[in-house]
């Protein structure tokens, strides 16, 4: 992101639609993490017996109701608000769903050390809408993770792909997939469609991750830094099998994962050439033609629908 | 009864089984008493590898009629072929 500017550029908004998420290694500063960790230990005493139907004893946080405003959240003094006010964290988030966005939900996940615990891949929520219009996730690591200590497995490029939790389940491996591991003060931002699991935590240190899911309030309709854009989004005549520039929202918008070979990827690539036409408000972008053969032949090329 | 059953599934990149695999999932009715996985990722390069291992095609997709509207639709890896193996813990 610009130095001066925390709103994403075009190409990091491309490359968001294309592989569904991003990874800003320690963003938060050092100091903030050990208090943040002290404020979701609180967090934790009053949400984990909730999550399983039981009434806390203590509230503890002042904790925000479901379709807050975001800047009304975790009011001063708190760690956690200072957290998601960070220029450079209200900058990504201004990006992807708009300068105060309703809040969701948040949770705690703690993983014990020497924790077994290991989740199937899954889709939060519920299968979603044929709608381009997203949530985020933040996932933000306080302390550091090391390789295979408990750090979230995702997949990425799975966000644009309509499925049931329960469906994903039975994929135990893809080509591609990552588990998490950095340093404190990591921040990754999904696409709510992403495919993640939580997974087992072998080593000596607890893991602590803070997630919070929030839901755009504008058109998500070129939020972030365009000062870029005219540069970088091409016309809907770059085409693979014609000409084609090597550079550009297009060129990011073809990198496939490595579980997307053949021609399955080509479906992919439409799918996020129409999550492109939704952001940038662009409604004849396109990438490789697909869409635009389709819907000239429907007009039959005089721009007419017949 | 000694006989035991492993379940492999592949998920290939198209259709056809000599396809790259993509993505796997293996369930052990024998509980490591059989023959484990090669140890490579992918543990096969394509399906048609699978079965030169010994493995035996249980499932393999068949071609789905396409829903007007939905010709465009992603979801669930399309290309999913299961394979047993049969584990005899006697012999």
């Amino acid at each position: 992101m610009p130095a001066a500017d925390h709103r994403l550029t075009t190409l990091e908004v491309a490359r968001f639609v294309a592989e569904g998420f991003l990874r800003f290694d320690a963003l938060v500063p050092a100091e903030l993490n050990p208090r943040v960790v002290a404020e979701l230990g609180t967090l934790a005493q009053a949400k984990l017996p909730q999550a399983v139907g039981v009434k806390p004893t203590s509230d503890g946080l002042d904790r925000p109701a479901s379709a807050t405003p975001l800047s009304g959240c975790y009011p001063p003094p708190s760690a956690l608000g200072e957290l998601l006010r960070l220029p450079a964290v209200r900058g990504i988030i201004e990006s992807l769903v708009g300068p105060d966005p309703a809040y969701d939900h948040d949770f705690v996940h703690l993983l014990p050390a020497g924790s077994g615990y290991r989740q199937h891949l899954h889709v939060d929520a519920i299968v979603d809408s044929a709608d381009p219009s997203f949530d985020i996730q933040l996932f933000y690591f306080p302390e550091e993770v090391a390789p295979g200590a408990g750090g979230t497995r995702f997949v990425p490029g799975t966000h644009l792909r309509r499925a049931r939790a329960e469906g994903v389940s039975r994929y135990q491996r893809l080509l591609g997939e990552q588990q998490y591991a950095g340093p404190a003060g990591t921040l990754l931002v999904f696409h709510h469609g992403l495919w993640h699991a939580g997974q087992p935590n072998p080593s000596d240190r607890a893991r602590w991750m803070y997630k919070i899911r929030l839901n755009p309030r504008v058109p998500q309709v070129r939020l972030w830094n365009t000062e870029d854009f005219d540069a970088q989004h091409n016309d809907p005549t770059d085409h693979i099998f014609a000409t084609m520039r090597f550079e550009g929202v297009g060129h990011a918008l073809r990198q496939m994962q490595p579980w997307q070979q053949g021609h399955e990827a080509r479906y992919e690539l439409v799918h996020r050439v129409r999550l492109w036409r939704y952001l940038s408000g662009d409604d004849r972008y396109d990438v490789d033609y697909y869409l635009t053969r389709l819907e000239q032949r429907a007009q039959g090329g005089d721009g007419v629908t017949r | 009864m000694s006989v035991r059953q492993q379940v492999l599934y592949l998920w290939l990149a198209e259709g056809a089984l000599d396809t790259p695999v993509v993505g796997w999932a293996f369930h052990d009715g024998s509980a490591g008493r059989g023959p484990a996985l090669p140890g490579s990722e992918p543990p096969y390069a394509n399906g048609a590898a699978a079965l030169e291992d010994g493995w035996c095609l249980l499932q393999s997709p068949a071609p789905q009629a396409l829903s007007p509207g939905a010709e465009h639709a992603i979801g669930y890896l399309p290309n999913e072929f299961v394979f047993e193996r049969r584990i005899d813990l006697a012999g």
